[in-house]
């Protein structure tokens, strides 16, 4: 079966790398699903969003990632993200006080805005209601 | 002859503990250098991808984007000068600001007005104590910087360029107040080995799409070996938003990776410098110490022989007083 190679990088770090099936994404025109054999594509992460890879053993790797680019060729998928995290290094606790936090700064401050946002996506792929 | 004896035994016990604080700051840079090397090496993925996805978007799109386009008649030119806060590195501040003036006289021939921006409480003191104006100035991360720190530093010369854009011919502020700039450069110390740390000027906006192209297959090279045959950028792409709207979210991104890139590798030029300063501190220190031992023996022996010789004096005197009675 094809495999789709895929590199997760945050600007830090290398997060994830390797084969899988498909990945789900949401870019800014809407949730996205990429098989094998896809045709080159160049998308915008939503604010806030979170990333799906499904692995060749069928597992998911759940990864929130903030402000990023996905990028699909013929040779694989990257994604960049300016930070990510996988939903299993998630502190749900410390993502929850974070949302909060962020909440209580008030809405039409930008900075706590994406503060909310990039909380409400950690919590999102730790499978937490937010 | 006593109190000189005194005096060196004290100075060389102060050199001994200043040899000992020299080597402890070796020490902590010489395990800096690791970290930061590490860090340089964690940030390549990411620039590597950007810069294709970049390359593949700039094939694609048309290229009118401020970030990319001269502007026509270049007034002012953002000049960031990345220094250390603390001292004690050699001379790695200095040939980061000798190589900064060059830039700014080179800027000043040219007819553009520099501004200068600073990363780094040396660099801030050297413009302060010489009464020139900064913009700008970023302290506390030299050290250890973090991408935040240079997404804000990056937030502001982004911010400065765009509000450029509208700038009138003769430099005048423009509609919106702000009186702008037209280039970004950036002076940092690249890492080369450890032992060789170099500063470097560089133009990041507006970019030169050819360039970025031709750093991508280098960069590319240099790291997996292999040939740069299959990182070709494929004709035909997709868009999500169009390519226009990706290149606005891209651009600043990217300039913001380079400003980190610029930064990791300025950090571990720091500590390598800092940790070569210290190794020769502590080495004359302990070439200090040496000496000043071998003068405080001269100085011990002396005394014995001096008070030898006045025993024996005393005693032929008393001997001979005796034998006078």
């Amino acid at each position: 079966m094809a495999t789709l190679q895929v590199e997760l990088v945050a600007v830090e770090r290398k997060i994830w790398s390797g084969e899988a099936r498909m990945v789900i994404a949401r870019t800014t025109e809407g949730e996205l699903g990429v098989l094998p054999g896809h045709a080159p594509l160049l998308g915008q992460l939503a604010e806030g969003g979170v990333v799906t890879i499904r692995t060749e053993s069928g597992d998911d790797v759940i990864v929130a990632a903030h402000g990023g680019f996905l990028s699909v060729t013929e040779r694989g998928v990257s994604i960049l993200a300016e930070t990510a995290e996988i939903s299993t290094e998630i502190d749900v606790e410390r993502a929850r006080e974070a949302l909060r936090r962020a909440e209580e700064a008030g809405e039409d401050d930008a900075d706590s805005l994406d503060a909310a946002r990039r909380a409400q996506s950690r919590l999102r792929a730790a499978g937490e209601s937010a | 002859m006593a109190a000189s004896l005194r005096a060196l035994r004290r100075r060389i016990r102060s050199t001994q503990s200043t040899k000992k604080i020299f080597s402890a700051q070796e020490l902590i840079a010489g395990a800096r250098i690791v970290r930061a090397q590490a860090r340089v090496e964690a940030s390549k993925p990411y620039a590597r991808e950007i810069t294709r996805v970049l390359s593949a978007l700039a094939s694609s799109a048309s290229l009118d984007h401020p970030l990319l386009t001269e502007r026509q008649n270049p007034k002012r030119a953002a000049v960031l000068v990345i220094t250390s806060d603390r001292g004690f590195a050699g001379s790695y501040n200095v040939n980061v600001l000798r190589r900064t003036e060059e830039l700014l006289s080179l800027l000043r021939n040219e007819g553009k007005e520099p501004v200068l921006y600073v990363v780094g409480r040396k660099g801030e003191t050297y413009y302060s104590f010489r009464d020139r104006e900064t913009a700008d100035t970023f302290t506390g991360f030299s050290e250890q910087p973090n991408y935040p720190d240079a997404q804000e530093v990056g937030r502001v010369l982004i911010e400065a360029f765009t509000a450029g854009e509208d700038d009138d011919e003769d430099g005048g502020a423009g509609a919106d107040a702000v009186e702008g700039v037209d280039e970004l450069h950036i002076v940092y110390t690249e890492f080369r080995s450890l032992l060789s740390q170099v500063p470097v000027a560089k133009r990041m906006a507006p970019l030169e799409v050819e360039e970025v192209e031709e750093f991508d297959y280098e960069r590319e090279d240099r790291e997996s070996g292999t040939a740069s045959n299959d990182t070709g950028v494929p004709t035909s792409y997709e868009f999500e938003p169009s390519a226009e709207g990706l290149l606005d979210a891209l651009l600043p991104k990217y300039i913001t990776t380079r400003i980190y890139a610029a930064m990791l590798e300025a950090a571990a030029s720091e500590s390598a410098s800092r940790r070569r300063a210290m190794k020769s501190a502590s080495d004359n220190a302990e070439e200090l110490a040496k000496n000043l031992s071998r003068q405080a023996n001269q100085a011990r022996q002396a005394e014995i022989t001096q008070e030898i010789s006045e025993i024996v004096g005393g005693a032929d005197a008393l001997v001979s007083a005796n034998s006078g009675d």
